[in-house]
């Protein structure tokens, strides 16, 4: 049996991968082709690489979060690459409305005053009289997480990767097809939207902090996540449009204002890089695996790709191999739910009647 | 009972519902779908600005809005000069093809307050150029004023700034607003963060409110648009019906002196 996987963002090698891992002793084998030159340059580029199931909960559907624990024994197992070291959300004094908010929502978090801030964050010190911490929550770097996942993947007896090459020219025939391609897909997922990102990242020898700090905001609220060696990524934007690669100068001005009111010390740190892409959404910005005939497409990961990846990978391997049915993120074809578009979780019992699965 | 004795007209448009809706910031398309319905709004506000990017790249957001068939007020939001806005809202009569546009210049970036001498001239040249302009303004009378003179036919006050959740902030100011210009339809445009806040104004006698984040943010925005409905509906009720002005002294609505029996007395 052989499956093609097409894409090597994060959803396609954690596709690739967990399909791989199962199909080993089935005899089935994983083809990964993708069009660019190397894995993971569409928009698992820019992401920001944090594990934060509970602290994204907040503010999304229980299903992310549910899906996205799966993603902390992945990324600190199966492939160790995240650092365990929690979360923490701030506010500044006159946006604390948005911590009193939140905080009821919070689950595995706990509410710290400013001695427990700056002991965790002595660079924070006071700077935030409080913050929600979230400690079992991880970060990675997400370009070295997908070269030691893509290195695993070109170990292992049963994967063949091909990069620069067109999938549409492939042989033989794959008994199944995986579409990864993650926005690019839309040429077959008419309900995927693009949600456009920007980023930055910077230097600073003067500022330390050992875990993402999210700083919630009324209209930006922004992340800084440290990668180590000084660097600092700044993130992200959430536009309604689909410009994959133009950075705005607004957009930089509101992140770096943003990371000026975590610590003023940014104010002096290097540009480092800039960043844009659009991330594939389905209008309930919720993930699918949907099917059709011999393919499932994974995607609408909207800005939960690392997290939601393995999750999503561990059940296509399971619908392959062990026929396990997931309603949750099954979808049947678009077109036979196109009279039920926008309505969630009605749309999804709707597909499940039709039986594609 | 005081029913409405003709609906609410902008721009001689009737206007079923008081309740008029943003659609930034919600979680999802699917659940502002859903808010939009809940709230029985008929009229969303949307915005252009940064979502157009360098061609127009909003279109699948866009698309989603126009898909929940109500009318689709476009916004300048996040413009900061009258020639931005002007442009804005040539773009946004292309997109959406109408000629409404929520005209909003920015003066103050902390607190997203109106820029009323931008606002008039950004007013006057899209009224000129017949656009149907509803601008979004302080309770300053004077500003109201120049904004009629220059063409508009709609206000919207704000009661607090944007996003703030505040409710009404100058009382005085609201009602001397209303009492100014009682033949303006006159729609509460924001501020407003609880229910009670929205019921208030439509009191006061305001044609409609205009809400976003107080929904789009709650923990259930689709449960939060049901509520305001709710409270709009009721606020205009009230005012229709008449509300007693507040007494100094208790006055027992069964009169105390003529009673048969007084039990402090009896056998």
């Amino acid at each position: 049996m052989l499956i093609r996987v097409i894409g090597a963002g994060v959803a396609g090698l954690c596709a690739a991968f967990e399909i791989a891992r199962a199909g080993l002793a089935r005899g089935a084998a994983v083809e990964i082709v993708d069009a660019a030159p190397a894995p993971g340059l569409g928009c698992s580029y820019h992401a920001g690489g944090m594990i934060a199931p509970w602290c994204e909960a907040m503010q999304t559907e229980p299903l992310v979060a549910k899906l996205g624990e799966e993603a902390l024994a992945f990324w600190t197992r199966d492939i160790a690459v995240a650092t365990v070291a929690g979360t923490l959300l701030v506010a500044r004094e006159r946006d604390r409305g948005e911590l009193i908010d939140l905080a009821p929502r919070a689950e595995h978090c706990e509410r710290l005053g400013p001695e427990r801030v700056a002991a965790l964050e002595p660079a924070l010190a006071g700077r935030f009289s409080q913050a929600l911490f979230f400690a079992q929550e991880a970060h990675l770097e997400p370009r070295a997480a997908l070269r030691a996942l893509h290195d695993r993947l070109a170990g292992m007896e049963n994967v063949t990767l091909r990069f620069g090459a067109e999938a549409t020219a492939a042989r033989p025939r794959a008994d199944w097809t995986i579409d990864c391609r993650g926005f690019a897909a839309r040429d077959a997922l008419r309900e995927l939207r693009g949600v456009k990102g920007e980023m930055l990242v910077l230097r600073s020898e003067e500022i330390e902090l050992s875990r993402p700090v999210r700083l919630l905001h009324p209209r930006h609220p922004v992340y800084i996540v440290p990668r180590g060696g000084g660097l600092f990524m700044i993130g992200a934007t959430m536009i309604e449009n689909e410009e994959r690669s133009r950075v705005t100068a607004r957009s930089m001005v509101e992140l770096v204002n943003s990371a000026f009111a975590i610590h003023p010390a940014f104010a002096e740190a290097e540009i480092v890089e800039t960043g844009s892409d659009v991330r594939p959404a389905f209008p309930d910005n919720l993930p699918r695996i949907s099917r059709r005939g011999e393919a499932l497409y994974i995607n609408g990961l909207y800005r939960h790709g690392f997290l939601l990846a393995p999750a999503l990978a561990r059940r296509a391997a399971q619908f392959l191999f062990e026929g396990h049915v997931f309603p949750e993120v099954m979808h049947a074809d678009q077109g036979e739910r196109r009279a039920d578009r926008d309505r969630g979780a009605d749309a999804r019992e709707a597909a499940r009647g039709a039986g594609l699965w | 009972m005081t029913t409405e004795t003709t609906p609410l007209l902008l721009y001689d448009v009737p206007v079923s519902s008081r309740f008029l809706l943003g659609t930034a910031r919600y979680p999802s398309p699917a659940i502002l779908a859903e808010a939009v319905r809940a709230a029985g709004a008929k009229i969303v506000t949307v915005s252009l600005r940064r979502e157009a990017g360098a061609s127009r790249a909003g279109e699948s957001f866009w698309s989603l809005i126009r898909e929940l068939g109500v009318r689709v007020l476009p916004n300048t939001a996040g413009c900061r000069t009258a020639k931005e806005a002007i442009a804005t809202a040539q773009m946004a009569r292309e997109l959406f093809a109408t000629d409404w546009i929520k005209l909003e210049v920015i003066g103050e970036e902390d607190t997203l307050q109106p820029d009323v001498f931008g606002l008039v001239e950004a007013a006057r040249a899209l009224a000129d150029d017949g656009f149907a302009v509803f601008p979004y303004t302080t309770e300053d009378l004077v500003a109201a004023e120049r904004l009629l003179d220059a063409g508009c036919r709609v206000l919207m006050p704000w009661a607090a700034p944007i996003g703030s959740g505040r409710g009404i902030n100058n009382l005085f100011g609201l009602r001397a607003l209303r009492a100014h210009f009682p033949d303006t339809p006159l729609i509460v445009d924001a501020g407003l963060g609880a229910p009670s806040q929205a019921a208030a104004v439509m009191e006061l006698g305001f044609d409609a409110a205009l809400l976003n984040t107080a929904v789009s943010r709650a923990r259930d925005p689709i449960g939060m648009a049901r509520a305001f409905a709710l409270a709009i509906e009721a606020g205009r009720a009230a005012h229709l019906a008449g509300l007693m002005t507040p007494r100094d002294m208790a006055e027992p609505s069964t009169p105390v002196l003529g009673r048969a029996f007084d039990e402090g007395l009896g056998a």
